[in-house]
């Protein structure tokens, strides 16, 4: 007997279907792509049960959130020391600034410029405080060019901001001086790449509400290049579609791949990629600086410079590196995790999976580069699941000043030590942080390197999965072999002592079994740990998940045996569940 | 220079500036290659080695013309190699696609070989490139020089720039017709004889005997029968096949009678576990009369007697019922329900033949495509069907492995002609059940019992690959898409599988074009007039050399006694990337990830191993 939890702020939707002999069914979607049926018997209970799961998955209010009352048994210095693991101005130095080039600005520090920027930013040291406060009025909601990553070795930097207010002819002196302020802060190349990671059309259409693009002819030194990624209302259709296309009940190979092909999903997941390689590309070929900006500066721009400082600095490939990037370029610049999650009940129109999308563009490189990456696969699963969850503080609010009006670190406690505490789980076997050859990614965007991400968008659709994990069991004999290696010495170090005490063999035989008395069953239990409890001959054993029922081979299977859905109780009495 | 010699041999034998010393430089060479022996063994066994040549040469000559087999051997039609030759060398740049450095040096076609002698300086190797890999050749010339396209069957493409127009054309004839030869017994397999293996090993292998040796430890219901000794019952079956003890040879005669090509239902695989077994054949011979035949009915009666008590049966049909049904009006058919108690029939129709293959062509030719955006690739690859024809062809197998484990039922398989999706069905079935044959030796053994003994027509099937423009007769991809689904298998069950896809990859290649014999003709009665297991080696003794086991296996390997359900939902089914995209994708991030996971695996042996060492060394009182 197993309890199955599904977090009310995972629920997507739920949906009552049409009565049937057995029972009321209902649908419960889950935002972490899990799909619920139950069959409640009794239409009255059902209908509760709709109502209720109703009204606990949209919250009104933050203080209502599962972060507030979670309580992981912690004191309030356990809790601070927590919040504090993670340190931006610890990253900024281990990037190397502030330096002769760039210096940390105090003009924010009171929100007065930008609310949804950080209260620390890095700027150019030639751009003094009125260009700064020039061009934020000249951006669209006062996100001005800031430092997101400084590239140490070329000195060039990756700068981010919002698009400027241009409109058919507007023109910002503070903020063409900026710009040049940024160029100038590289020594080496005097031209930068401006990059509007919108689709051109889309940056033209802004023109007409007084928003738009960089004019080439009013800032010296730049390259303007427009990267072609759609906007959330695109987005969150192309999964809504992928999604329908996999929910389908015997899906043919044929219908899959025209589905994935409609929506789009991996055609966008590479426009990503393809935009993160551009600015890699800039800085390691060109030496020059790059300025990322789309609307907003929150969406687009957070995927862009997040993924683009992955592909050229190996830290961020760490467990603890990629924890500081997400804090650094979707947290602290205000990413709306908790519009963009849907974690109140508030706008569906601003919920879209642009981290998601980021999630999958990390997966796809651990893919293509399988020892680059100190984490895996179910690392990125973990964090998406707490995108969602409100059990942490970290993604909850929009931006860092909400956050502080929140008091989220008196009162949540931060996801990333309890990640860390857990590490063993979530470290790549096959990690190899030393070789030269991943110091930068130069990842291939062929087609048919992009895959679907069946391990995210059927997470919990077991059948689907491999049977046998070959991180687990590599995981396994990399544990083993320190533990063998330690065991050596431990003997070693004991035979010694025996040699020189000359005590009998009697003794030392003892000792031998005390050090590793478990030994001898490791290997066995290896990886067939779910069978052990099983007698060896009975036919009708099968490695977890694996069963001829499940798969469906056949529209014969009535023929054959069939599947009885499993009988859970509910709150309100007993149900039956499938997934 | 240095192969000059190779020129004489092949046509001009009087060239003065034929050199002995660099002749045995480039023996060396080749013999550092491992492909070419000169061992005095090899050139004795050589069966064409008494041919005479056309003149008197050093002994050190004779030996390396044996070993390069450039000799003026006679061919079936009394053609000879040197007569299709028709330049010998070149000066060229070979270009092998991403990754690989292009080669320069001089350029030689020999009988069954295109090599490539990098000048005296170089620091590479001999390259060489067995002839009848080629599946297409596309030539080009442009001032005075030319360019050689090479589309292989492993599906690699070389192209080769060379000096020279006329020398272009020439060779590109040369190559043209040297890689089509069709006749068997001079195909390279009769000329090879690498170093260290001897003719014959590693044959006796396989024989039917063995596996019936372990079906009779498990029951009593199956014998022997050597009716097909001579093979004509059934011209496609090996000389001994397992049948029902309870039916006698003359009844086993008249129901081949009653089937396509005489083939009447074997036993394939007998699952101990629950007491069942898995038979294939042909289609029955119903006619649109509708005939019957009492021996046939008998055979499968004996069978579901012989299995565990009121054990059903079920018919696997690999065709609709649609098209089984219009099979009656070229004389074929299938069973009818009133003739067979107990047995019932379910259709699964499969894709074979030309769609199947024009399938595998449109797949490469999407796979080639290094430029397409997201959308046209996807959409390709649904249009292209492939992995639709692995999600049927591992679906059906799963239908017969559930019918025998979980129902207890007899499953016989047949399409129409029973060599090829019936192949394929009863194949993965077993690798699904039986754990046996998921061990290295255990697969070997299955491929070499359900496809070559069972009368795949290999020569038929893999006489061309995806580039061949000739229009395809009798080819199709059946044995890759065999290959395909065991692959998936293997993503699904990482441990499970002795094997890696290192092995799979090679019996593609091999099955396409090989130096050693296995693969070669359509069955066993073509192997034995063409003495095909005396004259060649054996592929499986050439793969079961100790240096070639780290590229086959599987390191991670644990034996898994259960039956292997794999999910064949769209969502688990992928492209296999390391056949269809190995020679465009660089291969480094994932063949030194593989590297390190050996390293682990070597690793935990090592610490293991070192255990008994440290207790051997214990004090003794």
């Amino acid at each position: 007997m197993t309890v199955e939890m599904i977090l009310h702020h995972h629920i997507a939707s739920v949906e009552k279907l049409a009565l049937t002999t057995s029972g009321c069914p209902l649908v419960i979607q889950c935002k972490n792509f899990r799909i619920v049926h139950f069959i409640v018997p009794r239409e009255r209970d059902c209908h509760d049960i709709y109502n209720s799961l109703l009204q606990l998955s949209k919250q009104a209010k933050y203080e209502d959130l599962y972060a507030f009352s979670y309580n992981p048994k912690q004191n309030d210095s356990e809790r601070l020391r927590g919040w504090q693991l993670i340190d931006l101005a610890e990253e900024y130095k281990r990037m190397g600034v502030p330096n002769s080039n760039w210096q940390l600005s105090d003009a924010n520090r009171e929100y007065k410029i930008c609310e949804t920027y950080p209260r620390e930013l890095y700027v150019p040291r030639i751009a003094s405080k009125p260009i700064i406060v020039g061009s934020s009025k000249f951006r669209s909601k006062g996100r001005f060019p800031v430092l997101s990553y400084y590239h140490r070795e070329k000195e060039a930097a990756v700068c981010r901001c919002s698009q400027p207010l241009s409109g058919f002819s507007a023109r910002c002196l503070e903020d063409e001086h900026l710009l040049q302020a940024i160029s100038k802060a590289n020594p080496v190349n005097r031209y930068m790449y401006v990059m509007d990671t919108r689709p051109k059309l889309n940056a033209m259409a802004n023109r007409a509400a007084g928003k738009g693009y960089e004019n080439e002819d009013n800032y010296s030194n730049i390259r303007f290049q427009f990267v072609g990624i759609e906007n959330i209302h695109v987005m969150r259709s192309s999964l809504q579609k992928l999604l329908e296309v996999n929910g389908t009940k015997g899906l043919s190979v044929n219908d899959f791949y025209s589905g994935l092909e409609s929506s789009g999903w991996l055609r966008h997941i590479k426009a990503v990629m393809d935009a993160a390689i551009f600015l890699t590309k800039a800085i390691m070929i060109e030496n020059a600086s790059v300025l990322v900006h789309c609307s907003d500066g929150w969406d687009r721009t957070s995927q862009v410079c997040s993924l683009g400082s992955l592909l050229l600095d190996s830290f961020y490939r760490t467990i603890r590196g990629f924890m500081v990037l997400i804090e650094k370029d979707w947290i602290s610049f205000g990413h709306k995790f908790s519009e963009r999650c849907g974690h109140l009940d508030s706008d569906p129109k601003e919920v879209s999976p642009v981290f998601t999308q980021f999630l999958e563009c990390v997966w796809h490189l651990t893919e293509q580069f399988p020892q680059a990456f100190e984490f895996n696969e179910a690392f990125l699963l973990q964090i998406h699941e707490h995108i969602y969850s409100c059990q942490f503080g970290n993604f909850l609010g929009n931006c860092q000043k909400e956050r502080e009006e929140l008091k989220l670190k008196e009162k949540t406690y931060s996801l990333w030590p309890f990640l860390l505490d857990d590490q063993k789980k979530y470290l790549n076997p096959l990690y190899s942080p030393k070789s030269q050859a991943v110091a930068v990614l130069e990842p291939n965007t062929v087609s048919f390197n992009f895959k679907f991400w069946r391990n995210m968008y059927h997470q919990f659709d077991r059948t689907l999965h491999p049977r046998q994990s070959v991180f687990n069991i590599i995981m396994n004999m990399n544990e083993q072999n320190k533990q063998l290696e330690n065991d050596i010495k431990d003997l070693e170090s004991k035979i010694k002592q025996h040699k020189n005490k000359q005590t009998d063999g009697v003794l030392t035989k003892e000792l031998l079994h005390s050090v590793r008395p478990e030994s001898p069953t490791l290997k066995t239990s290896l990886c067939f740990k779910e069978q052990t409890l099983l007698p060896v001959n009975d036919a009708l054993r099968t490695i977890e998940g694996s069963n001829p029922a499940d798969n469906r081979y056949s529209e014969y299977a009535e023929e054959f045996s069939k599947s009885e859905p499993a009988v859970v109780s509910l709150e309100y009495g007993v149900a039956r569940m499938t997934c | 220079m240095m192969f000059f010699f190779l020129f004489s041999v092949s046509g001009n034998a009087s060239n003065p500036e034929f050199k002995k010393k660099k002749n045995s430089e480039c023996l060396l060479r080749l013999r550092h290659e491992g492909l070419l022996n000169s061992c005095p063994a090899g050139v004795a066994s050589c069966p064409a080695s008494s041919c005479p040549f056309r003149s008197p040469r050093s002994p050190r000559l004779k030996l390396l013309e044996s070993a390069l087999l450039l000799g003026p051997r006679p061919t079936a039609g009394g053609m000879e190699f040197s007569e299709l030759i028709r330049t010998g060398r070149a000066q060229a740049e070979l270009l092998r696609g991403p990754g690989a450095p292009p080669l320069r040096g001089t350029l030689c076609v020999t009988g069954h070989h295109l090599l490539l002698s990098p000048g005296p300086q170089a620091t590479s190797d001999l390259w060489l490139l067995l002839l009848r890999s080629v599946d297409s050749i596309e030539k080009r010339v442009a001032g005075d020089s030319g360019t050689i396209t090479l589309r292989c069957k492993d599906l690699r493409v070389l192209q080769l720039d060379i000096e020279g127009v006329e020398a272009t054309l020439d060779i590109a004839r040369s190559i043209e017709a040297l890689s089509s030869l069709e006749s068997v017994i001079t195909s390279f397999p009769f000329f090879y004889r690498p170093k260290g293996l001897r003719l014959g090993d590693a044959w006796h292998f396989h024989p039917p005997e063995h596996y019936y040796k372990r079906v009779a430890r498990e029951t009593n219901a199956w014998r022997l029968s050597e009716v097909n000794e001579d093979f004509s019952v059934c011209p496609s079956y090996p000389r001994a096949v397992i049948v029902p003890r309870a039916v006698d040879d003359d009844a086993l005669a008249r129901s081949a009678r009653f089937r396509q090509g005489g083939r009447f239902p074997v036993l394939s695989y007998h699952h101990a576990p629950s007491g069942t077994v898995l038979l294939r054949s042909s289609q029955p011979l119903t006619g649109p009369q509708k005939r019957r035949c009492a021996e046939d009915e008998e055979l499968l009666r004996a069978v579901l007697a012989g299995a565990r008590p009121g054990a059903r049966g079920f018919i696997v049909d690999t065709r609709s019922a649609q098209a089984a049904k219009q099979a009656r009006m070229t004389g074929g058919g299938t069973e009818a329900k009133a003739a067979y108690p107990g047995w019932k029939r379910l259709h699964r129709p499969m894709e074979r033949g030309r769609p199947l293959q024009e399938s595998f062509v449109r797949l490469v030719e999407a796979c080639g495509d290094l430029e397409q955006s997201m959308d046209r690739w996807l959409s390709r690859l649904e249009g292209c069907r492939w992995l639709a024809h692995v999600k049927e062809a591992l679906s059906t197998a799963c239908l017969a492995a559930q019918g025998m484990e979980r129902e207890g039922a007899c499953i016989l398989v047949h399409g129409a002609e029973g060599t090829d999706s019936t192949l394929l069905v009863t194949s993965l079935a077993q690798l699904i059940l039986d754990p046996l044959s998921r061990t290295m030796t255990g697969f070997q053994e299955l491929v070499e019992r359900e496809w070559i003994q069972a009368g795949h027509p290999f020569q038929l099937r893999c006489a061309h690959s995806a580039f061949s423009h000739a229009r395809p007769k009798h080819e199709a991809p059946t044995f890759l898409l065999f290959l395909d689904c065991v692959w998936q298998l293997g993503r699904q069950f990482p441990l499970s599988l002795e094997f890696g896809e290192g092995l799979l990859l090679a019996l593609f290649e091999h099955a396409y074009a090989s130096p050693f014999g296995t693969f070669l003709c359509n069955s066993e009665k073509e192997r034995c007039l063409c003495e095909v297991r005396t004259r060649t080696h054996s592929l499986w003794s050439g793969l079961n050399q100790p240096k070639e086991q780290r590229k086959l296996r599987n390191p991670l390997y644990v034996l898994n006694p259960l039956a292997i359900w794999p999910s064949v939902e769209p969502q688990s089914l992928r492209l296999w990337q390391g056949l269809f995209l190995r020679w465009t994708r660089p291969p480094e991030p994932s063949e030194a990830a593989w590297e390190k996971v050996w390293q682990i695996v070597t690793d935990k042996e090592k610490t293991e191993g070192s255990q008994p060492t440290v207790s051997a060394s214990e004090p003794q009182p």
